[in-house]
């Protein structure tokens, strides 16, 4: 009778500890200024993206041949493009499919990644052997010459064509990206898994009669996540920058769907007679990246509890 | 009087052996032994002797290269030797578990010490629901002696102390209950004091919980605290089988009664020099074709040197290794 009270009185205090945890990585993430910084950034933008269709003043596509190339004004936020189309809309619309085409792809190849390289790692052996080499050949291949090439092939696809209409361009700029970007975290997984199976305590989680699966997942991928979270948010970066350059050169998101790079590309034929059209797009890639990229390293300090408070 | 309970443990001419890149090298070769319900067992001998593969061998973990090549290892009515990997899953750590030397290292830095007993139970147990599993983590380390257990559920490894994380391994080893527990030098790592604090721990709960106990140990003064009785082992081999009591009082292999001789007592002088046994380990690669303690052994005949004596029962229900006897 008591021993069951007190039991229970246990079981609500024990109640507490995630929440506990989930403070405490918020505390030490908070103490990175920078971090703290870039974080609010990246909110802003992502709210001012995924609310675009309420945020936004005008449709992305209101084109509005009189008032082109209008300079700021209370009309028009951010001043009109070649064909009028209000450049503050189109840049929320825009942040909308350049931030879920980097997102979408990071998680994917980071997640293809952690399970090739842990897969790898444990296993080894034949497993091993072929994920490791497939790694390596994916890692030597000349990455943008098989960019265009393999966008340029997904995009004449009739299928693929059919299904995803104007979108088309950013289910194939995601395919890419996350084709040829997953060996990066597998080789990361794999080096630390190599190491970590060999620990005591994957050793006395077998003793107690853990199965392989669960070790793997329960004791060995979550131990090898700090470096992945830092290379991931790098990634996100990149990936920002890279359909930026896809889309440059015209085999990233494709018109009328407008990303910040093929905002870019296209200010890039307005240049002199409008230069603001390149700088907007231009200033919003940057702001994203460098926030993210200062967000990683918090991250991971605050997601690795082996640190000190 | 130990012999006469019934064994929940027997290892008959178990062998282990690793095959490396320089030849095969007999880590474990022919081991016979017996634990029986709440009986503790402890294994003594010096570094490389094959005690921690002997234990590793009866957990079935020995991992490449290595191998159990013959014998068989009864528990529980039921062969190891010839179990598969999903058998020895199910078994391990929920009718033998193991504690490992280095407190240190041997649990998962990322998760907070209480899910990691909670996981352990909840391995074995699936119908447990997750609050019975914690409120059970909690007991567990109630039990053992840790110091505000609902508070230092939610505490990772590194916040607590060598001797607190090896209580914390114990209470992991002990939450099913296991009839075998396996102690692979428990306390080694850990000074003096919590040394003891260990060793009365895991005496307690062996009353309390009738566990059977294997102790692997280099450490003579832990074997008497602790064991039934004892086995030595010497390269690979037990070259003598006691009860404490009579092993301490009357060492029979030359081996037993050199360790028992380099003990330093609050006698001896300073100044004196210790008791050693000259020599080192055979190299278990090119062992002598006699017996593998010859070459150290002061009390040698010509016979030693040439044929390998056999584990022999003698008076007293004891049982050595040696052409003396």
């Amino acid at each position: 009778m008591t021993a069951d009270s007190r039991a229970v009185g246990a079981t609500e205090e024990l109640d507490l500890p995630e929440m506990g945890q989930w403070a405490l990585v918020w505390r030490r993430f908070s103490r990175h200024r920078l971090a703290y910084l870039g974080l609010i950034v990246l909110v802003f933008f992502v709210v001012l993206s995924f609310g675009a269709p309420w945020l936004a003043p005008y449709p992305y596509d209101k084109i509005n041949m009189n008032d082109n190339y209008s300079l700021p004004s209370a009309k028009y936020f951010l001043g009109t493009d070649e064909l009028g189309r209000d450049i503050f809309s189109r840049l929320l619309y825009a942040g909308r499919i350049s931030i879920s085409v980097a997102l979408v792809s990071t998680l994917l190849s980071s997640l293809v990644g952690i399970i090739v390289g842990a897969a790898a790692a444990y296993w080894r052996g034949v497993t091993d052997m072929i994920l490791m080499r497939l790694t390596d050949v994916m890692l030597s291949m000349p990455t943008l010459p098989l960019l265009l090439v393999f966008s340029k092939m997904l995009r004449e696809y009739p299928t693929l064509k059919d299904t995803f209409g104007d979108y088309l361009s950013v289910f194939v700029l995601v395919t890419i990206l996350t084709l040829f970007g997953w060996m990066y975290p597998a080789r990361l997984v794999y080096s630390s898994v190599l190491s970590l199976r060999e620990t005591e305590f994957t050793e006395a989680a077998r003793a107690l009669g853990s199965s392989g699966w669960r070790i793997l997942f329960s004791h060995l991928i979550p131990n090898s996540m700090a470096p992945v979270i830092v290379i991931s948010t790098l990634g996100f970066g990149q990936r920002v920058v890279l359909e930026a350059t896809l889309s440059f050169l015209g085999l990233g998101v494709n018109p009328p769907v407008p990303s910040w790079g093929n905002m870019l590309s296209q200010a890039y034929a307005y240049m002199l007679r409008n230069p603001w059209l390149a700088v907007y797009p231009g200033l919003f890639i940057f702001f994203t990246v460098l926030a993210i990229n200062f967000l990683g390293d918090a991250l991971r300090d605050a997601l690795d509890p082996r640190l000190k408070v | 009087m130990v012999s006469r309970k019934q064994a929940l443990l027997e290892v008959k001419g178990l062998k282990t052996h690793f095959f490396t890149e320089d030849g095969i090298v007999p880590a474990v070769d022919g081991v016979d032994f017996s634990v029986a319900a709440g009986e503790t067992l402890g294994i003594v001998g010096e570094s490389g002797c094959g005690k921690s593969v002997t234990a590793l061998s009866v957990m079935r973990l020995i991992a490449s290269p290595g191998r159990v090549v013959a014998g068989s290892i009864l528990f529980e009515g039921r062969d190891l030797a010839q179990s598969s990997q999903e058998e020895m899953c199910d078994l391990r750590g929920n009718r033998m578990a193991m504690i490992f030397q280095e407190p240190m290292t041997s649990l998962n830095p990322v998760y907070t010490v209480g899910e990691q007993i909670r996981e352990a139970v909840q391995t074995h147990d699936r119908q447990i629901s997750d609050g019975a599993a914690r409120v059970r983590a909690v007991e567990m380390l109630r039990m053992v002696g840790i110091p505000l257990p609902e508070e230092r559920y939610r505490a990772f490894p590194h916040e607590m102390s060598g001797g607190m994380r090896q209580r914390v391994m114990i209470a992991m080893a002990l939450s099913l209950a296991p009839a075998l527990l396996i102690a692979d030098e428990p306390t080694t790592a850990l000074d003096v004091t919590i040394q003891a604090q260990i060793l009365e721990l895991m005496k307690d709960l062996r009353e309390r919980v009738q566990t059977a106990v294997m102790l692997i140990t280099h450490d003579l003064g832990v074997v008497a605290d602790m064991a039934d009785k004892v086995a030595v082992m010497y390269a690979g081999e037990i070259v003598e089988n006691a009860d404490v009591y009579s092993l301490f009082r009357e060492p029979l292999h030359p081996y037993t009664q050199g360790l028992l001789a380099s003990i330093p007592t609050l006698a001896s002088t300073r100044n004196q020099r210790l008791n050693v046994i000259h020599g080192t380990v055979p190299n278990l690669l090119r062992l002598p074709p006699g017996c593998r303690f010859a070459p150290r052994c002061p009390k040698a005949m010509d016979i030693c040197r040439q044929v390998r004596p056999t584990l022999r029962d003698v008076d007293g229900g004891r049982q050595v290794s040696c052409w003396l006897y």
